[in-house]
């Protein structure tokens, strides 16, 4: 069954398009990421799915339903906001049972969700508590958890985890995984950081200048991206590009190679200057000038290479992804 | 940066302006007040000097009292400015949440439209004004003050008010929308307690003026029954004999009703829960 169907949608500003005939189809139970640069029509397009704009064309269908004239509450979705959006007038107990009470659901029900959420995400001492006396984290699982009293089917999180601090982001992530994990409702989540993208989904969207550019498994991503954005986006640090006439004379196609892929090598085809190091302990990671083409190599285990130094990369010819001039793909 | 904050030579001079400042701003409200309690003689001989028991008198008061239906001046005034600050408080909050949210067709040419005012003095329709009251009947009743005052107030209120609403944040609204709220219960439960500052910023800002005014009370209500607190003061001054003591007391008494209204919209300007909101 599908959770979420988007046929043809376009969206646009005035003369500005900021979508442009998105296609996709959610499974039940499914965790998609939105991911892509800033601008690139992703939290639009999950605003329009959630009901907060109308697509200037295109159906959008939650549930086998066309919810184009649905107005937000009645799409059967829940929304988790980057500013967490707590209501400040009421606690943690009136914030998860606002939008029940709204749907007059009996004193019983909502008792016993707001409940299960709370212990569900470990809120039950701060059930009194205003959003104004809780800690930034506590006021993204109290988000949550009012998205969870809802029984949606279908989540939608838009950056959830930018305003919390890299610890914190980490653990969160973790607890949305275990969420999905137990819910098995179908999800869906707008991110800028393509590790969030490349951890939690199930499948990942890319999007750019508001149109799909790839859609795919992380690893389908990762592995066979259809062109140069996709694969210099996925992967950090992100996939070195050069001239394929650095190798072959005369070649004009462009060379994409991960960082993990070159090695040292003393018959390397890459002579490179080393402008900068960094030692990450398990891995370290090399950046070096070849001719004007700044390139990364992530070597692993600890070397002791120093600025200024001269060395040769190489990499296996079938490790390298291949570009045209309009950066689409050549196999 | 620290130091320079509690520098003590900066900090006496900061506190130094501010009471100078506090000084003349109430010099001539204490010349009023003690004045009203002197005999007529007392107040031309020594204007400066307090009250004391040969010049003490409560005479102003008395006459004050006796003429004149005070008490219901008082009424009307309180009654015309606060529905007066009641009805450009929630019409202005209205359209400027509607300015700020929607987007539709013309709507920069309304906020320019409805910001116009603030550059047109409202008395300049004083005619147009007085021929519409008496066409429509309202003449010599409260109404007449309030719908201009309320006219004459959402200008600025609007101004004011759609730059602030533009600053709540929408996942706040989105939120609601999402949880089912209506737009009214978004309005009224959601932004206006976040916009609460700057409400109470509006109201002093029409309060004053509006309680003050005499030129409107003296064209479209100067019947007795509909007469401002301003305007009956001004039985007292004569284009020949001025009743000084009564004059004195009647504007210490209308000192107080504001004093008590700002008092409340203070507390609110201070009073922010906006934070925990969001971020």
């Amino acid at each position: 069954m599908t959770a979420l169907k988007l046929a043809n949608v376009n969206k646009s500003f005035g003369e500005v398009q900021v979508l442009q005939d998105i296609n996709l189809e959610v499974e039940e139970g499914e965790f998609v990421v939105f991911v892509g640069p800033s601008g690139c029509g992703k939290s639009t397009l999950l605003r329009v799915i959630a009901g907060l704009e109308d697509a200037t064309s295109g159906e959008v269908t939650i549930d086998e339903q066309v919810v184009n004239q649905t107005p937000p509450s009645k799409r059967g979705i829940a929304m988790v906001f980057q500013t967490y959006a707590l209501y400040p007038h009421l606690n943690v107990r009136g914030n998860m049972s606002l939008a029940l009470k709204q749907d007059r659901q009996p004193k019983s029900v909502i008792e016993e969700r707001v409940a299960t959420a709370s212990r569900m995400l470990n809120l039950e001492p701060y059930i009194d508590r205003y959003p104004s006396e809780l800690s930034g984290g506590q006021r993204q699982r109290v988000a949550i958890g009012r998205a969870i009293v809802r029984e949606p089917k279908l989540f939608l999180f838009d950056e959830p985890l930018s305003n919390l601090d890299a610890a914190l982001r980490m653990n969160t992530r973790i607890e949305i995984a275990n969420l999905h994990r137990q819910l098995g409702t179908s999800m869906i989540y707008v991110t800028h950081d393509q590790t969030e993208a490349m951890t939690l989904a199930d499948r990942i969207v890319v999007l750019r200048h508001g149109r799909v550019e790839q859609i795919g498994s992380p690893m389908e991503l990762y592995n066979n991206p259809t062109n140069q954005f996709v694969a210099g986006f996925l992967g950090s640090p992100s996939m070195n590009f050069f001239p394929a006439g650095l190798v072959h004379a005369g070649d004009d196609r462009t060379i994409g190679v991960r960082p993990e892929n070159l090695y040292l090598a003393d018959d390397g085809v890459l002579d490179a200057e080393v402008s900068h190091v960094e030692q990450l302990g398990a891995d370290t990671n090399v950046v070096a000038q070849v001719d004007d083409h700044q390139i990364t190599a992530r070597l692993v285990g600890q070397h002791f290479i120093e600025e200024g130094q001269s060395l040769r990369f190489g990499f296996e010819p079938k490790s390298a992804y291949h570009f045209d001039r309009d950066g689409l793909r050549i196999r | 940066m620290h130091k320079a904050r509690t520098n003590p030579f900066i900090t006496v001079g900061m506190h130094g302006a501010l009471i100078l400042y506090t000084l003349i701003a109430l010099f001539p409200v204490f010349v009023i007040l003690i004045n009203s309690f002197k005999a007529r003689k007392a107040i031309f001989r020594e204007p400066l000097a307090l009250p004391d028991s040969d010049s003490f008198s409560l005479i102003g008061y008395q006459t004050v009292m006796r003429q004149g239906d005070f008490l219901l001046y008082f009424q009307n005034s309180m009654i015309v400015t606060v529905v007066s600050l009641f009805f450009i408080l929630l019409f202005g909050a209205m359209a400027a949440f509607a300015l700020a949210e929607y987007r539709f067709k013309g709507n920069l040419l309304m906020g320019l439209y409805l910001a116009l005012g603030i550059m047109i003095p409202i008395r300049i329709g004083t005619v147009a004004i007085l021929e519409m009251m008496v066409a429509t009947g309202l003449v010599n009743t409260l109404w007449a003050l309030i719908l201009v005052y309320t006219a004459q107030g959402l200008p600025l209120a609007v101004f004011i008010l759609s730059e602030f609403m533009r600053q709540v944040s929408d996942d706040l609204k989105n939120a609601g929308r999402i949880d089912g709220l209506s737009e009214y219960t978004i309005f009224f439960r959601l932004v206006l307690p976040l916009v609460r500052p700057a409400m109470a910023t509006v109201a002093v800002f029409n309060m004053i003026p509006i309680w003050n005014d005499l030129w409107f009370p003296l064209i479209l209500a100067p019947a007795e029954e509909t007469k401002t607190l301003t305007l009956g003061s001004q039985v007292f001054i004569g284009q020949f004999v001025t009743d000084w003591n009564a004059v004195l007391s009647a504007l210490s008494m209308a000192i107080l009703p504001v004093l008590v209204l700002y008092v409340i919209f203070s507390r609110q300007l201070i009073r922010g829960i906006t934070s925990g909101a969001v971020k």
